[in-house]
């Protein structure tokens, strides 16, 4: 158990995401207003960046910015989870869109963020 | 190097390309350009799995003439071209079984936008089944999700946005357990890459480091795509939103956006891992629990449904079954049976959807069991698909679904003793339940109305073309099983590779 313990604070970084990442499962999950849904699933994706950034850093090295041509890939960081969390960003980005759009109609339509009032609401609709 | 390999890449591209173009165009234009460029697709998908099995191979395609480590890359073999060729070949004739109610539905002035959507989904579900990089594969998941919700939301009633909403922020979860499990593994491997993330698996397992790691991946990975592709338990969002869409939107998810999800579990087993890493982790022993678990249940679900649709929306959940059923044999005959089912289900679902919807037509719009009675007098040819379909579901001989149950019960017999009993006993119980409920439903449609007999109307020349061909294609798969059979085999053996 220490030995797991010790695990847990040197990957520090790595803990914190995971444990982000599961506060933003559990809301996006468990949550009945759809606003805080949406706050869920940007915390859950904002832990799995983290953790991209986190495996992609080695301490001491900058920014994979070449600005003095310097090119000695010894010096810089890897770059390809950083384009990884990129391209995740642009994508969390238009899913966070849609489902806000979607939450907008559901408001215009039923005046409530509670999904199970509005899931109750709709079944009544149509019978 | 050949023309024919460049198809696949200008396949998904074209079709990114072509939803961009359908944004902008009028509903009629948008419509056209879309069914040409499927047609034009469908035909490149067939060359190339020609070309293919000519070569009895398969080919690395790199984008950009980059190499391994820094290049993406997709890769085509005869399976992911006999999936692309069914897929692209499906995705026209469901599109045009629901033409009319695609136009109906949607609101004024924004039906392009639903070919929009369509394109955009057949160029995900093509990048799903080609890709060879894990990330790739992540994107275009995301954008599956994303086309494919905006496919059920089209029609604007309260109940489709609810089963929007749902079915988003499920396929939003399986997709973030997706991507922990990718970032997980590439923080152990540091590949991206499948052939060189396979490699580096191999060589950790093989040292015994990382073992608990590599299962708690392997279980993201399960997980993260059994939400998305609705295994049992997690199908709840399922008959909501495959049965509150448009016709040719249930067909589309029913037949198609569930079987890309699958698809990239099958090739994260395969390729990634390896089928015995798989066997030795024991995660897919959960597989195949709920696997027989979905085939029951799916099949009660479907029993207690008095909505047509919402019936065919819980029987996909039992066919889910019997793929995932499939994949939790381990082995390579489960794996057969599997992939065979992905393609006899995606002929056979989208044909009964389509035909519901006819049956909606001719019965003033409603669609509980009552108010379709007598409606295969009515529309005739959608009678004929249905009950082609439900025969096939049924599992009666020279129709699709005979085939996988045949495959099944073979790789079944050729497995363990527990998992034989087990499956064998499944099938059989849920091959009762899908007789219990199509057969009354035949015998309902095709029974004459209360209020008198009922004249046959002349249907649309589309729909009657899609139910036609969905019939040639169902019979067909019946009829030539076994080079089926054999082409995905032989796919499944280079897909390993």
């Amino acid at each position: 158990m220490p030995e797991l313990l010790k695990n847990l604070f040197t990957n520090y970084y790595e803990t914190a995401a995971v444990v982000l990442f599961g506060i933003g499962f559990t809301t996006l999950l468990m949550h009945r207003n759809l606003l805080k849904k949406i706050i869920g699933l940007n915390f859950m994706d904002s832990g799995l960046y983290l953790f991209l950034a986190a495996k992609g850093y080695i301490a001491g090295r900058l920014a994979p910015i070449i600005t003095n041509g310097d090119t000695d890939p010894e010096k810089y960081i890897n770059p390809i989870p950083t384009g990884l969390v990129l391209t995740g960003i642009v994508v969390s980005v238009s899913v966070t869109a849609f489902l806000l759009a979607l939450t907008c109609r559901l408001y215009d339509k039923f005046h409530t963020l509670d999904i199970d009032e509005i899931t109750y609401l709709a079944r009544k609709e149509r019978d | 190097m050949d023309l024919v390999r460049n198809f696949p890449f200008l396949t998904i591209v074209f079709s990114l390309t072509c939803g961009v173009f359908c944004a902008i165009l009028r509903p009629k234009a948008a419509k056209n350009l879309c069914l040409v460029w499927l047609a034009l697709t469908f035909a490149m998908s067939l060359s190339v799995l020609v070309y293919t099995l000519r070569l009895d191979g398969s080919f690395v395609y790199r984008m950009g003439k980059w190499d391994a480590p820094w290049g993406n890359e997709i890769r085509v073999g005869p399976l992911e071209a006999l999936m692309a060729t069914a897929f692209s070949a499906v995705m026209i004739l469901s599109l045009l079984g629901g033409m009319r109610h695609i136009f109906s539905d949607c609101e004024e002035g924004k039906v392009n936008l639903y070919f929009t959507m369509a394109a955009l989904l057949v160029s995900s579900l093509f990048a799903l089944i080609y890709t060879n990089d894990l990330f790739t594969a992540y994107v275009f998941v995301e954008i599956n999700t994303i086309a494919s919700c905006a496919l059920v939301m089209l029609k604007s009633s309260g109940r489709t946005l609810v089963a929007t909403t749902r079915y988003l922020i499920m396929s939003l979860l399986g997709s973030g357990l997706f991507l922990l499990g990718i970032v997980i593994l590439y923080g152990i491997t540091g590949e991206l890459l499948m052939e060189s993330i396979a490699g580096k698996v191999r060589e950790i397992f093989a040292t015994g480091e990382y073992s608990l790691p590599l299962t708690v991946v392997i279980g993201f990975f399960s997980v993260g795509l059994a939400v998305k592709s609705a295994l049992f338990p997690f199908h709840s969002w399922l008959p909501d939103a495959h049965g509150s869409a448009t016709a040719s939107s249930s067909a589309i998810l029913s037949g198609l956006v569930l079987k890309g999800y699958i698809i990239v579990l099958i090739k994260v087993f395969y390729r990634v891992f390896g089928l015995q890493i798989i066997m030795a982790e024991r995660v897919s022993n959960f597989l195949f629990l709920f696997g027989i678990l979905a085939m029951i249940c799916g099949s009660v679900g479907a029993l207690r449904e008095r909505d047509i649709k919402r019936m065919l929306a819980y029987s996909s959940v039992a066919q889910v079954g019997y793929i995932y059923v499939g994949i939790g044999m381990h082995s390579e005959a489960g794996m057969v049976a599997a992939c065979v089912q992905i393609l006899a289900h995606c002929v056979t679902k989208p044909m009964l959807f389509c035909a519901a919807g006819g049956f909606m037509d001719v019965s003033g719009g409603k669609k509980t069991m009552a108010d379709i009675k007598g409606a295969g007098r009515r529309d005739r040819v959608g009678g004929a698909a249905f009950t082609v379909g439900a025969l096939s579901m049924v599992g009666i001989p020279f129709f699709a679904g005979f085939v996988t149950k045949l495959t099944l019960t073979q790789a079944a017999v050729g497995s363990d003793n527990v998992r034989m009993i087990i499956a064998l006993a499944a099938v059989a119980i849920s091959t009762l339940l899908n007789a219990l409920y199509y057969i009354p439903v035949i015998f309902n449609i095709f029974s004459k109305p209360a209020d008198g007999e009922a004249h046959a109307s002349r249907p649309r020349a589309d729909y009657a073309f899609a139910m036609c061909a969905f019939m040639v294609l169902n019979v067909g798969f019946g009829v030539f099983s076994q080079q089926i059979v054999d082409a995905v085999r032989r796919g499944l053996e280079l897909f390993g590779m």
